[in-house]
């Protein structure tokens, strides 16, 4: 590994566990386990885990309303320098001195999965091409929100360069704090959708996912993955960090 | 024909209204529930937070999905709900007019105890309370959106001041309607007779008092 650790993640403590199950086995298992709940008499837990299943069934409704809502063309509202929140919030699924360190030298993105140019890239590679910047409100789901400044290349402009299959559902991140997260195609191709090189016109600094980050102002904070080191597109629903402990994958703003 | 002090029995609330009811008390109570521990992940104001234990979810991702799994069962029960109040004459014929005039008069005579409970009809308070809290539905609705979408119903958001101004506006309706629960509760409780109509649409009266037995 390229990649320097201060130290673990810590798993965050969850008091509910949602199981992330497979999409196709989900009304046979719901099925099955309603019989089941019949034929014993139905107990608490088993109940509960039923209730569990209607909520994440809903969360994958909810997936599909937030993509025919999704209007590919409209823009997040933009802000002027002077709405910068000084200093920017850190939030991760870990401290901020526990903060994952990426070596710039021999960094290298790689692509994998349906993209036909698989050749992985460097950060000067990456800073040479046409760069775009915003001033967005990031917008956590906890519910704060912040606005700051990230630039970069626009992820649709290299998705396209390098061939991805843009008829393609998902396109994936895997990180090196152990994240990962995915998105659907049309955010990924949306104007505002960045790879993000830097924050303030300066590279970004670790904290804010140093080598780069994907900067998404059309979801959540938690889907826009810091410390990115593998980029990849497919058809298989990939899931993320927090979209498997139950929140919601789409997730959009 | 009733003998004098004869009970007599009158249909009050149409099944319309008391499916609107029932549903909407269900969906009101898991929104927030799970409005309060999704709030309390990252509150608006530093001395507002809500026990744990009058919350549902178990934690924010929990939260958040019984939030937007109950938005479904509120937002569609109150459609429904409202073009059949538009289109029954319900709201026109039990909720208006009221005047400014007949509310105070009858906040009045509420305070001093002397408001007759006239079985079926709506005194000013109510009238003004009923709309009042539809209007509180279709704004927290409205906000809640916003929160949700800030970026697809941004010029809507923009009219509460962007993303933050929505969640305001989410956070005051929602505490309006709280306030609103707890006095319609409290009369019920000093009313009861109001309950069972709500159930069977049926209300009895003392005959010639028109007022509930």
């Amino acid at each position: 590994m390229l990649l320097k650790r201060k130290s673990m993640p810590l798993l965050l403590e969850r008091t509910s566990s949602i199981l992330n199950i497979e999409r196709r086995l989900f009304m046979k298992q719901t099925l099955s386990l309603g019989a089941l709940a019949m034929l014993t008499g139905c107990g608490a837990p088993t109940d509960e885990t039923v209730t569990d299943r209607i909520l994440s069934a809903m969360s994958r409704w909810n997936d599909g309303a937030q993509a025919a809502l999704f209007d590919p063309n409209k823009l997040a509202p933009v802000y002027t320098e002077a709405d910068i929140q000084d200093p920017f919030p850190f939030n991760a699924f870990y401290g901020e001195d526990e903060v994952t360190v990426v070596p710039e030298a021999g960094y290298k993105l790689e692509l994998t999965g349906m993209i036909a140019k698989k050749e992985s890239w460097s950060l000067d590679q990456l800073r040479a091409l046409p760069q775009a910047s915003q001033i967005t409100r990031h917008i956590c789901v906890e519910g704060w929100s912040a606005i700051g400044k990230w630039g970069g290349p626009p992820l649709g402009d290299f998705l396209r360069l390098v061939g991805a299959d843009l008829s393609a559902k998902y396109v994936g991140f895997k990180c090196a704090d152990q994240y990962f997260s995915s998105i659907d195609m049309a955010t990924a191709l949306h104007p505002q959708t960045l790879i993000g090189l830097t924050f303030r016109d300066k590279p970004l600094p670790p904290k804010f996912g140093f080598p780069m980050k994907i900067r998404v102002p059309t979801k959540l904070g938690f889907k826009n993955p810091k410390h990115i080191m593998e980029m990849y597109v497919t058809n298989d629903y990939p899931g993320g960090y927090w979209e498997d402990q139950g929140y919601n994958w789409f997730s959009g703003s | 024909m009733d003998h004098p002090g004869s009970a007599r029995r009158i249909y009050i609330h149409a099944l319309s209204v008391r499916i609107f009811h029932w549903l909407n008390a269900v969906a009101m109570v898991m929104m927030i529930m799970s409005g309060w521990r999704i709030y309390n992940a990252s509150p608006l104001y530093d001395w507002i937070s809500f026990p744990n234990y009058l919350t549902i979810g178990g934690w924010l991702g929990g939260a958040l999905q019984w939030h937007f799994a109950a938005m479904w069962l509120f937002v569609i029960n109150l459609l429904v709900y409202l073009l059949i109040g538009v289109f029954s004459g319900h709201f026109r014929n039990s909720m208006l007019p009221v005047t400014p005039g007949g509310v105070v008069g009858d906040l009045g005579k509420a305070l001093r105890g002397k408001l007759p409970h006239d079985i079926g009809v709506y005194n000013s308070v109510q009238k003004i309370s009923y709309i009042g809290v539809l209007l509180l539905m279709v704004l927290i609705f409205v906000s809640g959106l916003c929160v949700w979408k800030p970026v697809q119903f941004q010029s809507i958001a923009a009219l509460m001041g962007g993303y933050e101004g929505a969640r305001i506006v989410h956070f005051i309706c929602m505490s309006l309607i709280c306030a609103f629960i707890v006095m319609h509760l409290v009369l019920v409780a000093i009313v009861p007779s109001t309950f069972i109509p709500m159930i069977t649409g049926w209300a009895k009266t003392k005959k010639g008092t028109g007022h509930v037995a």
